[in-house]
């Protein structure tokens, strides 16, 4: 199991990495799709094989789908992809790389200086069903909290959304 | 037999018995719905068109595979394949007799609604890849359609679950010994159905693909053998989601005097005969009629059932 952990956090790096890297809006997100995958399998070594399921099911399976869609709505083609190279300087590399390898240097500081149990992988599997337990048990104040905010995002985005009928059509008897 | 060597049986007898009822549905539904329309159907090559499927290999495989040069080559190539690997993952859950199944997984239905919301990105990219606006339509139908309904598919489901206490396919039959979960579950499993219809994407709900509007939605581009995987695709989507329906509603392998596995396949069949008699007998939907539909009909009924067993569960225990 060890082995596994390791080679999906590879592959979440990597996939990450390519995401950043790609001027193709589209190839980006399935790379990133391919990074979720690989958290999900991280999720998986780790004991907690439920909530890898929610990672494909929410994060790679409902929300991307979503981000396919709307960039597929935008029909970007080539002329975004020039300009997304253009961007991809190498001197807008600088300033990110540098604050990243400041956090890469406090972690292998924190891994070879403290005795800390290293372990990844965990022999204990968290079932869906303590997994409810828990949310509606100690975390039922930040289910229905983050409920609430839901419902906002919902009632926003409806209000958004809907078609205001009469001032489009007065809009259209305005014109002459 | 050693535990390993008897894995891989049931895993290749799986996998084939599989393939081959996705390629024989296509002989299969030409044939019933020439009986249900009254005309005749394959009937010339072999004994009543049997060899059909022959036919339609051989002339799938010959034809030219051809790229699009405006198409976006690997992520084109890539699309047709995805939706034939996640619904063929989707048949590892699924328990054909008391041991015979590929992985006995705790999350078993889950694993299905993941693979089922991966299913979506193959329509989505190659309606994107194919560089076409019929093809672009159909994949943004596709999503859209899709995305919606597999709301309401795993809200359906959810009524299963409380009666049978697990996600894990093998208990949920076994909690069906009494009485098949469709007679206390009925409303989940028409929602179920429904839902089913549109994640394969077939009439009523083929819009992605409607020829009199779109060519033939997103797969207007694809040829050959890549058109054949969209093709058995759809097939081998149909024979999961009526294997779901019997083990998740109908128990499954349970049922008196013939063996398990045998009871399984029966109650795979007709549920399949069931899907294609849908197909006989509905007209196509408007695009909007099916969104709304979605929304706001079956979304508030399945949320209705899961309050109301729910509910029963509570007051009974």
């Amino acid at each position: 199991m060890n082995s596994v952990f390791y080679i999906s956090t590879a592959v979440a790096i990597l996939a990450t990495l390519m995401v950043v890297t790609r001027s193709n809006v589209v190839h980006a997100l399935l790379y990133l799709i391919v990074s979720f995958f690989a958290v999900a399998l991280i999720f998986f070594t780790l004991g907690a094989p439920y909530v890898a399921a929610l990672e494909v099911i929410i994060y790679a399976g409902a929300i991307m789908v979503l981000f396919v869609f709307v960039i597929m709505m935008l029909n970007l083609g080539t002329s975004s992809n020039i300009q997304e190279s253009d961007w991809l300087k190498h001197r807008v590399w600088i300033g990110p790389s540098l604050l990243a390898g400041f956090l890469v240097l406090e972690l292998i500081y924190l891994i070879i200086f403290t005795s800390a149990q290293l372990s990844p992988t965990s022999s204990v599997e968290i079932s869906p069903k303590q997994v409810g337990i828990a949310l509606f048990g100690p975390y039922a104040v930040g289910v229905e909290l983050a409920s609430m905010l839901l419902l906002a995002g919902l009632v926003s985005a409806y209000h958004l959304g809907a078609r205001r009928s009469q001032v489009l059509s007065s809009r259209i008897e305005d014109k002459p | 037999m050693a535990e390993p060597v008897r894995s891989i049986v049931v895993l290749v007898a799986i996998l084939v018995g599989v393939l081959v009822t996705a390629a024989g549905l296509i002989w299969l539904e030409r044939r019933l719905l020439g009986l249900w329309q009254d005309r005749y159907g394959p009937n010339r090559a072999g004994r009543f068109g049997s060899l059909q499927v022959a036919a339609d290999m051989i002339k799938i495989f010959t034809k030219e595979d051809w790229v699009p040069p405006f198409a976006d080559k690997p992520v084109f190539v890539i699309a047709p394949a995805i939706i034939v690997v996640t619904t063929l993952l989707s048949f590892a859950i699924i328990p054909f007799a008391p041991h015979i199944e590929i992985v006995d997984l705790n999350i078993g239905l889950l694993f299905f609604l993941a693979m089922s919301s991966l299913s979506v990105y193959s329509v989505a990219l190659a309606g994107w890849a194919s560089d076409n606006k019929y093809s672009l339509l159909g994949g943004l139908r596709a999503a859209a359609q899709m995305l919606g309904y597999e709301v309401f598919m795993g809200l359906s489901l959810a009524g299963v679950v409380m009666l049978a206490g697990s996600f894990n396919l093998r208990e949920i039959v076994e909690a069906q010994t009494k009485t098949w979960f469709v007679i206390p579950q009925f409303l989940g499993f028409v929602i179920f159905v429904v839902a089913g219809l549109a994640e394969t994407r077939r009439i009523p709900f083929d819009l992605p693909e409607a020829e009199n509007e779109l060519v033939a939605g997103y797969h207007s581009e694809y040829s050959g053998m890549k058109f054949g995987m969209f093709f058995v695709g759809e097939y081998i989507g149909v024979t999961l989601i009526s294997a779901l329906i019997a083990t998740l509603f109908f128990g499954g392998w349970l049922g008196p005097l013939l063996p398990p596995p045998l009871w399984m396949i029966i109650k795979t069949f007709v549920f399949i005969c069931g899907f294609i008699l849908v197909r006989a007998a509905l007209p196509r939907l408007r695009y909007d009629q099916l969104l709304e539909f979605g929304w706001k009909l079956m979304l508030p009924l399945s949320l209705i059932n899961i309050m109301v067993s729910g509910a029963i569960i509570l007051v009974a225990s």
